[in-house]
């Protein structure tokens, strides 16, 4: 079987994974950094992505989308009470977001696919063969569309998902591997956006989900937030800065407080300092971690409750866990690692990479599903209860959260009307009783035979594959013949919508690949065309070295690459490199030797007894 | 005790790709492709188990994780479109069937479901003896959410007086367990004794039935129960 990868698709750090032989490896680039910033910039140079596109967060900050993540799966309704912190815009189309970069409109999955294909090609040159199949993380509270969102962005990206897992559960992989533990542990996995908390029992090389729950929008982003306000309120008060005017300055302020919580996890107190726009001179503010702690003890605090939740599902007491582990980066605060102590009552281990473990997770679930390791399998469960809407718009469940996955449900459906052709079907997901405070997945529309009221008979069968999506077919009863049903997801893209993606990525990539070259040539042009000028001007001062016709021949071909600059064709500029090259050769060569018998010259001279 | 055929819990006595025969093994012996099981295959039979209501939950795990490790996806990625398609199905109906039969309440419901063709939920019913006792927490819960909503005061002699009854409901949701786990003894011997006469069958369906209140009264007291947390959060 091909290789399969595992991908960390994180809101503020991405990494990619495979299982070198029985290890599960993170893959690194050329410099040996193992995380991508899970940041896409798209500007007058060109688009980046990673760790260049981090440098662009305060130069152009309309133009650089970060938490990309925070959007997948969602309405703009979903994510109005924080708006004004990012500063691209955002509007919505059908359901979908759509993120504005200069005068193109992107959807959270064509933007994840960017950072997706980053990764992918960071595999391809480490193993230099075509990478096509992964195992992606998801949040384990994700709900149906956002999982559907990330698997959209895999096929934009070119990549064949073969599983989505959710991050907490991989994390146990990784850590079930390396252990080799049995009994119940509780996976505490609080990232940059997202919070997840699961129950686990292992045995036997079985990884068992017991109880999931969290909080897809709670992480560090919100903590950084909380330092950002009050050092934005600040810089307003004493400098009179507003960020409305200075979209780099937030920019700027985040990226310095999240510097900032970093460095509180191992210090004490950090000093802050923020240069401010127009000359403004410098914001300096000391935080001690008593303050900041203070600022966010009531974030953690909402991971509580969640956590307690799972417990009472999984059918345990706090006590009965045998082992508590941290993941994600926001578990390195000292006051999460106090909160989740105190609730369990025993320390958490925290020796494994909070960053890094689930990433190593997807690898091994990868190698699993690849017939690579054979004795471990994972049984996860759904997170959140699926139901339709029925008479008086309450929600009748399906499929009650925390149920082990695959699982189906089957519901009869009939008509009220003689001669009715369609019924429709409105999937929710959630946990209230009606079905307006619970998400709306999609309408399904079910054909039906026009006949008599209530004599048709259709069986709608609901599946969720072992990725957590939801799929439905339905099949006549009487006639035992399939039933087409038409599906109009309420959050998420239609396949028409993926397929045009994937084919304006490809566009894109093309686009892309030609405009790199063209820059590549550009740079070594004026590389060159300096090199040129100073040799002019040195051969000038040199007797007999050069002629007049030489210097005009040289001249020529200069100008002629110059004017080749202004075109598009990268094989046009690098033809007239070449010929600048033939035309000036002759004479560097002659300008090497000059100056080399000058140096033995000097050498012989100096070194005279 | 006579050796019984071993059930065919299959969708078909022979290989969906080979044709020859499976003896009611998931996997077919000439070609090893994994076989589905029957549509209208019971929870107790998916497991290998007989009708019976005392379950090992031990020997239950070990025989869920035996039938995971034989069905489920991971194993099927690289397989045909039908293989993937039966390892999709079988693993979904096993995993309802563990966690069906893992739960006792589930167990009962279920089985009075396949038994005495029960709703899927059974209606709750509140226990007679109880009836005045419940009619007050009522009344009690209708006052707690007016004086929430009013902000008045003198909730917390209502308060004190619902936790009081909550300690008699619970004692009652008891008792009531008790029994049930008493019944589920005596089901399982008239399994065990697996006669057809007819005053076995009458036995049954008393069993069955007195199974039925109990459940009922439970799932009334349960959901009473878990208004009283709701009004005391």
């Amino acid at each position: 079987m091909a290789r399969i990868v595992g991908i960390d698709l994180g809101t503020t750090n991405s990494l990619i994974a495979y299982m070198d032989g029985k290890v599960p490896t993170i893959i690194a680039d050329a410099a040996g950094d193992r995380l991508v910033p899970s940041i896409v910039a798209y500007t007058p140079e060109g688009l980046q992505v990673g760790d260049t596109a981090k440098e662009q967060l305060t130069r152009h900050p309309e133009r650089t989308v970060y938490s990309v993540k925070r959007f997948m799966g969602k309405g703009l309704s979903d994510v109005q009470d924080e708006l004004q912190y990012f500063p691209y815009r955002l509007t919505e189309q059908a359901g979908v977001i759509q993120i504005h970069i200069g005068d193109k409109a992107l959807t959270p999955p064509e933007i994840s696919a960017m950072i997706l294909k980053e990764l992918k090609s960071r595999a391809e040159r480490f193993f230099g063969e075509e990478i096509r199949k992964a195992v992606i993380t998801v949040p384990a509270y994700f709900n149906d569309s956002q999982r559907q969102a990330t698997k959209d962005a895999g096929k934009i990206a070119g990549l064949d998902v073969m599983r989505i897992v959710n991050e907490p559960t991989a994390a146990a992989l990784a850590y079930g591997l390396q252990k080799r533990k049995q009994g119940l542990i509780a996976v505490y996995d609080l990232g940059g956006g997202t919070f997840d908390i699961s129950i686990l029992k292992l045995k036997g090389g079985i990884f068992e989900v017991l109880a999931t729950n969290g909080n897809t929008h709670l992480g560090g982003d919100d903590f950084d937030r909380r330092l950002m306000e009050v050092m934005l309120e600040e810089i307003k008060t004493t400098h009179g800065a507003h960020i409305k005017k200075h979209p780099e300055l937030a920019q700027e302020v985040r990226v310095r407080a999240e510097q900032a919580k970093c460095r509180l996890s191992s210090e004490k107190e950090v000093s802050v300092e923020v240069p401010l726009p127009e000359d403004g001179g410098t914001y300096r503010r000391v935080f001690s971690r008593k303050e900041f702690e203070a600022m966010v003890t009531d974030l953690i605090e909402r991971t509580l409750s969640p956590t307690r939740k799972a417990l009472v599902d999984a059918g345990l007491s706090a006590a009965d866990v045998d082992e508590v582990v941290l993941v994600g980066g926001s578990t390195r605060m000292p006051l999460v690692r106090q909160k989740v102590e105190a609730l369990f009552g025993k320390p958490p281990h925290c020796e494994l990479n909070p960053d890094e473990v689930v990433a190593l997770g997807a690898a091994v679930q990868a190698s699993i599903l690849a017939g690579g390791i054979q004795d471990m399998l994972l049984l996860d469960v759904t997170p959140l209860t699926l139901g339709i809407e029925t008479m008086g718009g309450v929600m009748s469940s399906l499929v009650r959260r925390n149920t082990t996955i695959p699982t189906s449900a089957k519901e009869m459906f009939t008509t009220f009307v003689d001669g009715q052709t369609s019924v429709d079907i409105h999937i929710l997901q959630g946990e209230r009783e009606l079905a307006k405070d619970n998400r709306s997945l999609a309408r399904f529309q079910l054909k039906i035979p026009p006949l008599p009221a209530s004599v048709p008979r259709v069986e709608v069968t609901f599946m969720i594959d072992a990725n957590g999506i939801l799929s439905v077919t339905a099949r006549d009863v009487r006639t035992g013949e399939a039933q087409s049903i038409e599906v109009k997801p309420s959050y998420g893209l239609s396949d028409q919508e993926v397929e045009r993606m994937i084919h304006e990525s490809y566009i894109f990539a093309q686009q892309d690949i030609k405009e790199r070259q063209r820059i590549e040539a550009v740079n070594e042009a004026q590389s060159i065309l300096r090199a040129t000028d100073k040799a002019l001007a040195r051969a000038a001062e040199i007797q007999d070295l050069t002629t007049s016709e030489e210097q005009e021949a040289i001249r020529q071909s200069a100008a002629e690459l110059t004017q080749s600059l202004t075109g598009h064709d990268h094989r046009k500029i690098r033809q007239a490199i070449e010929a600048l090259n033939r035309a000036s050769s002759p004479l560097a060569e002659r300008l090497m030797n000059h100056s080399l018998q000058d140096a033995l010259k000097d050498k012989k001279l100096s070194q005279m007894p | 005790m006579a050796i019984v055929k071993k059930e065919l819990p299959l969708a078909r006595s022979m290989c969906w790709h080979c044709q020859s025969d499976i003896g009611g093994e998931y996997f077919c012996q000439q070609c090893v492709k994994v076989q589905p099981l029957s549509k209208d295959i019971d929870y107790f039979t998916a497991l290998g188990l007989p009708r019976k209501l005392n379950i090992d939950t031990g020997m239950l795990e070990t025989k869920f994780y035996e039938m995971s490790r034989a069905f489920h996806p991971d194993f099927y990625e690289g397989k045909s479109d039908m293989e993937r398609a039966v390892s999709l199905a079988n693993s979904a109906t096993l995993n309802q069937a563990y966690s069906t039969l893992k739960s006792p309440i589930e167990r009962v419901e279920y089985l009075l479901r396949l038994e005495a063709g029960s709703a899927k939920e059974i209606p709750g019913k509140a226990p007679t003896e109880l009836f005045e006792i419940l009619l007050e927490i009522q009344e009690q819960l209708e006052q707690l959410q007016t004086l929430k909503a009013q902000k008045g005061t003198g909730s917390e002699e209502i308060v004190g007086r619902l936790r009081a009854e909550r300690g008699t409901l619970e004692a009652k949701r008891g008792a009531l367990e008790r029994r049930l786990a008493e019944l589920f003894q005596l089901w399982d011997r008239l399994v065990d004794r697996s006669s057809s006469d007819q005053g076995q069958k009458t036995e049954k369906e008393q069993v069955l039935k007195q199974m039925r209140d109990i459940v009922s009264q439970r799932n009334y007291l349960n959901t009473m129960l878990a208004n009283i947390a709701e009004a005391l959060e």
